[in-house]
């Protein structure tokens, strides 16, 4: 029973908030005033924050921004040892340094290195931690272009990029990070700048104490849903995760803009009740996705688990089973990656479960910004097939989703399982896929989980499984890369094409997307075309291992 | 305007307006069979190539062929056949569909041939010789060449080669009634007729191409459907075909696993591969788009309705506005006597008879309902104008605006207001206050007063009434319910049309309407986001017909009304722009139920072919075989013949339209998702296990 305190509270907190916070980004997003920093950050790039951009002026920002974020990155790894406060480190290898520089940009944070034996205190806070600000900003600023889109009449301008992303990261993610760094520190998160300290452990063996600015990751690893631990053990850790009740905060920093952001798109719609609907489609395939993981964890079936009580293998003590299954649910159902427990040592079907999480789109409620758009774009879907059913060209929102909004979102629709199947595939087609610690059904879930992390940019790992190796670097680098900017493309183009329709009114005939029925729909049209997409996969993977 | 048409013509008793249902025409077996030839002639690549699901059917049948011809067994070739069957039954969905279509075309055909022009120059010369603006002379018997107006004459003409009616029509210069069409006879009389077509792009031209579904053009719905099929094909293919390393792993680690006809040390096989993908794909709406969009036209046919392209008849499904003519659509279109009010002092019974003994001669519509009003209220029968000796009738003129009959020393005229009160006070009368009451209450209720006096005594009024037509109150509630606003047409003044209006139940009226008031409206809509569907015949109805996003133009009007709107209704019927949106809403409401069907069959697909596949690789995975079906052949056997056969169990839902009754999206997605959604997860399930259970009879599966 007490295992459900657990996601019980963590809902009612995210209900509480949703409003004010969701009417907070609504506010940054659309106020016309800049703040002094912030014009000052203008003249310094040489924006004019004036002018607005149509969508495919926004996505050539986007795409620049994030070129430059990456080759900067790479160097800033490549040069490590000739850096401040490197530890005495060596430079990061190219491909190891290529890898990361993408997953970071790519708000994946897959690491395919160890966080305290590879990088020094100034790659930490200035090269990643930078970048778990600036691509969740990226992120979160995608999916108000396309809220723009649906609010629009006819226009062109859908924002400004430099504007979306300077206002997101100092008016939301920084004052955040800054305010729950300070409460992390309380609950004994360590921040410090020091090379760590070698004692003397009480059985007489040499230990090596590691410290370093960890809270300050720590924040906006969990809110920007990046999940690049500082640490290799992650949320697992316990100088990133001490307690219960930090653990209880993680996991409400991951989830509380994710879940506030459909209040946005609400208020930018105009029709609260919009906002509703989306979230709770959001809700519905959270709360049992979390139910079966935590399911499968307590009751789940194995020799280990049956002989000890619990499946406690790859679990902290101070978490428990139930915790820490949620917090698995939690990290996968976003595009975060954080983890304070290891998958690879879940029961097979709970295990399955933030396979099946990140299969899903990473939608409910998905990375910041990334879930809502990929939400909508389900919605858009749902609407065309619905809209057909109710005998008119379907409309969402007024929008009327014909040709071109239908290519848009079906090219969304393939580019994960592309990058996923096709990379899984190739793991064994070229005998890569050897390097899974496993063999039979369980390698080949670690192989399938390691693309699937990648291609929905999430970054948690099964585990279980050796990825620095040259082609892994490589073929899940560009799984990050495609798996993030292609659908980013589409949605902008779709903001574009959106925008500049004028909304039909509504009437009795419209298809009403605010009532249970297409809220059900929606839920249903993702799970099944989940199901019907990766089910072959799954069956020779934790399916073939879980039933017995 | 409009109402001129009404006025001048009785356009007879009023059809009844539908009620039943858009529905009906039901599939012969014997057409199937027909068909067949056709079908096959489908098959060949280049044709194929057009529907991207179906050509990956038949290239994976291809595929099979060689496979089995390389290594037959009973099951390989079980599955070849079923899988050309599926291209098959497909194709006969689109055959069929056309071939209802073919039928009609032949007898358009025939009025077309052989037909001379004879030019007024004196020249004779082929009808297909003519060209734009040739003018030609047609004789009684004969037929007329090509599609033009009538210049000079007036002839009675025989349409029925068109309009399937067989009641001769008046044709005559001028006006709004001088359109003829190529291929009808004139009966009698004579006409010169100035050509407005071009060679080769007659009325019946058009018709013949659209009947046929020749050059059907994919309507925009039907574009971005077959997008996000390709879509879902593509996606279906990825995970096929990337499953193939992942099985070649997965049975190298199981090494002692028997080899099946499904798994084997080089992974799935060929067959089964193919078969997988073909069950995933979306294959039942595949094969049937065509033939719902084929058949949504011929529907518009059968109603005689000719829409010159399907984009106007999704538009009609879109349609947010209606402009209605109030005459002959909203109502009966002409206006009937319904109540004799007289003024104090005056007995009713002598008002009623004064008012019909003045109307006996009275040969419009009008005169005689007040005729048979005084009959059946007051018993005044047997009154006919040859009895009466004496009788002199007053014809109505424009001049006088009265008519009437003088009896002896009785003069009774009956008219508008003003001319017969002025007429009674010149007989030295002085009609009664009470008189502008009364004709002021009937006006205000949306009536026509006609006054009635005799000699200097003003008797009373007649209250004509436009009358509503039966059932078109409910008929705009079900349009208010599918969200659709009426709006009636009129040019009659803002109270009448506010009576009339509120009588006949529409959401809103646009009085003393002139063609420019219409386009203006139609605009004002379309800039809020609205889409307006409208019916006219006259020529200044042309330009709001062009503007309006569905615009009907009846066959009796003129070509210019004929040209600017998008479909033409051939029983000139205007109530028929609600069945034309029912049919329009209908034909995109099967396309969505289909495709649902199709996505939700793949389910129980799943739970045949997945444990069939894999199971006696992880024998847990034989969980998965819920429906028990006898063997890894038999379940992928059973799951190909289904998804064969749902095409020919589905062909005549998608000929006649899934079930359509007006009502709210709400209601209808409810309906609809529950019939299409959850019956297409439950269906296969049953329909698999069935054919399990008898195809596991058949030795070597």
């Amino acid at each position: 029973m007490a295992g459900w305190l657990f996601p019980l509270t963590l809902a009612a907190a995210l209900v509480a908030v949703y409003r004010p916070f969701g009417d907070h980004l609504y506010r940054v997003v659309t106020g016309a005033r800049h703040h002094r920093i912030e014009r000052g950050v203008y003249r310094l790039v040489g924006v004019d924050a004036s002018t607005g951009q149509t969508w495919g002026v926004y996505a050539r920002s986007v795409l620049a921004f994030s070129a430059v974020s990456v080759l900067f990155l790479y160097a800033f790894l490549r040069l490590q040892d000739r850096l401040w406060l490197s530890l005495g480190l060596p430079a990061v290898a190219d491909h190891i340094a290529w890898n990361t520089a993408v997953s970071f940009v790519t708000n994946t944070n897959w690491q395919a290195y160890s966080g305290e034996s590879t990088m020094g205190h100034l790659v930490q806070m200035a090269g990643l931690t930078v970048q778990n600000f600036v691509s969740a900003s990226v992120g979160i600023a995608v999916a108000v272009v396309l809220m723009r889109g649906f609010a629009a009449r006819g226009e062109k301008l859908l924002g400004n990029f430099w504007v979306d992303l300077t206002r997101i990261t100092l008016r939301v993610l920084l004052p955040l990070s800054v305010l729950f760094a300070l409460v992390f520190m309380v609950g004994g998160v360590v921040q410090n700048l020091s090379g760590g300290v070698d004692v003397t452990t009480l059985t007489g063996g040499a230990q090596h104490i590691t410290g370093g600015p960890v809270a300050s990751q720590e924040v906006i690893k969990e809110l920007g849903t990046n999940g690049g631990g500082f640490y290799n053990a992650n949320s697992a850790h316990p100088f990133e995760n001490p307690t219960a009740w930090t653990n209880w905060l993680q996991v409400f920093l991951i989830l509380l803009i994710p879940f506030s952001l459909p209040r946005v798109f609400g208020r930018m719609v105009g029709q609260n009740r919009q906002g509703y609907a989306i979230v709770a489609v959001m809700a519905i395939l959270a709360l049992g996705s979390i139910a079966l993981t935590v399911g499968f964890e307590t009751h789940g079936a194995g020799t280990v688990p049956q002989a000890v009580g619990a499946a406690m293998e790859g679990k902290e003590t101070r978490f428990g089973v139930a915790n820490s299954a949620a917090f698995a649910a939690a990290t996968t159902l976003t595009s975060t990656g954080a983890v304070n427990s290891f998958h690879d040592s879940y029961t097979a079907l709970g295990g399955m479960m933030p396979l099946v999480n990140m299969m899903l789109g990473e939608v409910a409620p998905g990375g910041v910004g990334s879930g809502l758009y990929g939400m909508l774009i389900l919605a858009v879907i749902t609407v065309f097939v619905a809209g057909l059913m109710v005998g008119r060209t379907p409309e969402y929102l007024g929008k009327r989703i014909q040709a071109r909004e239908i290519k848009l979102a079906s090219l969304y629709f393939l580019v994960t399982p592309l990058v996923v199947l096709v990379g899984t595939a190739a793991a064994f087609a070229t005998g890569n896929a050897a390097t899974a610690l496993n063999a039979g059904p369980h390698g080949l879930s670690e192989v399938l989980y390691a693309f699937t992390s990648a291609g929905n940019n999430n970054g948690s790992a099964f585990a279980g499984i050796t990825v620095n190796t040259r082609w892994w670097d490589t073929a899940l680098g560009l799984a990050m890369l495609f798996g993030r900017f292609l659908p980013m493309i589409l949605v902008l183009a779709l903001a574009g094409s959106l925008a500049r329709q004028r909304p039909a009114p509504a009437s009795d005939g419209t298809l009403p997307t605010h009532q249970p029925l297409f809220v059900g729909m929606v839920a249903g049209v993702t799970v099944v075309l989940v199901a019907l997409t990766f089910l072959p996969a799954l069956a020779l993977g934790p399916l073939a291992e879980g039933l017995r | 305007m409009t109402t001129t048409l009404n006025d001048l013509v009785d356009v007879g008793p009023a059809p009844e307006p539908p009620t039943r249902p858009v529905g009906a025409g039901l599939l012969d077996p014997g057409q199937l069979w027909r068909s067949l030839p056709g079908a096959l002639r489908k098959l060949d690549p280049r044709v194929m190539w057009r529907n991207p699901v179906m050509f990956i059917v038949e290239v994976g049948a291809v595929f099979t062929t060689v496979l089995s011809i390389a290594g037959p067994s009973v099951f390989a070739w079980a599955i070849t056949v079923w899988l050309w069957l599926t291209v098959i039954f497909a194709n006969l969905a689109e055959a069929v569909a056309e071939g209802r279509g073919k039928a009609q075309a032949a007898a358009l055909r025939n009025a077309k041939q052989d037909t001379i022009a004879y030019l007024r120059d004196g020249r004779e010369i082929p009808a297909t010789g003519l060209a734009q603006g040739d003018v030609v002379i047609v004789g009684a018997g004969q037929i007329i060449p090509g599609d033009g107006d009538v210049i000079e004459g007036i002839a009675s003409v025989d349409e029925s080669a068109i309009t399937g009616e067989s009641a001769p029509v008046i044709r005559e210069s001028g006006g709004d009634r001088s359109a003829v069409t190529g291929g009808t006879r004139v009966l009698s009389d004579r006409i010169v007729v100035r050509i407005t077509q071009k060679p080769g792009e007659s009325f019946v031209d058009r018709m013949i191409a659209l009947v046929e579904g020749a050059n059907r053009q994919k309507t925009p719905n039907e574009i971005a459907l077959n997008i996000l099929l390709a879509a879902l094909t593509i996606i279906f293919l990825l995970a096929v075909v990337t499953l193939q390393p992942l099985a070649i792993f997965s049975k190298a680690y199981q090494a002692a696993a028997p080899d099946t006809t499904a798994v084997d040390g080089d992974g799935v096989t060929g067959i089964v591969l193919v078969s997988l993908l073909v069950c995933l794909i979306p294959t039942t709406i595949g094969a049937l788009l065509s033939a719902i969009g084929i058949a949504g036209m011929d529907r518009l046919v059968q109603r005689n309705v000719l829409a010159m392209s399907g984009r106007a008849v999704e538009a009609a499904g879109d349609v947010d506005t209606l402009l209605l003519d109030k005459t002959g659509t909203i109502t009966l279109g002409n206006r009937q006597a319904a109540e004799f009010v007289p003024v104090d002092g005056v007995d009713r019974l002598a008002l009623a008879d004064a008012a019909q003994l003045s109307s006996l001669a009275d040969e419009t519509p009008e005169g005689r309902s007040i005729v048979v009003l005084a009959e059946n209220e007051h018993g005044l029968r047997d009154r006919e104008p040859g009895r009466l000796s004496d009788a002199t009738f007053v014809p109505f003129t424009a001049q006088t605006r009265m008519s009437g009959v003088d009896l002896g020393s009785r003069r009774i005229r009956k008219g508008a207001a003003a001319a017969v009160t002025k007429w009674a006070r010149a007989n030295g009368g002085h009609p009664a206050e009470q008189v502008g009451a009364i004709v002021d209450m009937i006006s205000d209720s949306g009536g026509t007063p006609l006054v009635v006096a005799e000699n200097d005594r003003v008797l009373g009024v007649i209250h004509l009434k436009d009358v509503v037509k039966p059932g078109m109150r409910d008929r705009f509630g079900e349009m208010r319910r599918m969200g659709i606003r009426t709006v009636m047409i009129t040019g009659d003044n803002p109270r009448t049309a506010a009576a009339i209006a509120a009588e006949a139940g529409v959401d809103d009226f646009l009085a003393e309407a002139t063609p420019e008031d219409k386009l203006a409206y139609i605009r004002k809509e379309q800039e809020g986001g609205r889409l307006v569907a409208m019916t006219g015949d006259g020529t200044n109805d042309a330009p709001a017909l062009a503007q309006a996003d569905v615009g009907v133009a009846m066959n009796t009007g003129t070509s210019a009304a004929k040209e600017a709107g998008n479909m033409v209704d051939l029983d000139s019927d205007p109530t028929k722009l609600i069945e034309i949106v029912e049919i329009g809403k209908q034909l995109l409401i099967t396309r969505g139920a289909l495709t649902t069907f199709s996505i939700a069959n793949d389910i129980a697909k799943y739970f045949a072919i997945i444990p069939a596949m894999f199971a006696t690789v992880y024998p847990g995975l034989d969980l998965l075989n819920i429906m028990r079906l006898h063997s890894p052949g038999s379940a992928i056997l059973s799951a190909v013949i289904f998804n064969a056969i749902v095409i020919v169990f589905l062909i005549p839902l998608a000929l006649r339209g899934v079930r359509y009754r007006p009502s709210s999206a709400s209601v209808l997605l409810r309906r609809n998702l529950l019939v299409y959604g959850l019956g297409g997860v439950i269906t296969p399930f049953l329909g698999i296990k069935l054919i399990d259970l008898l195809i596991q009879l058949i030795p070597g599966i």
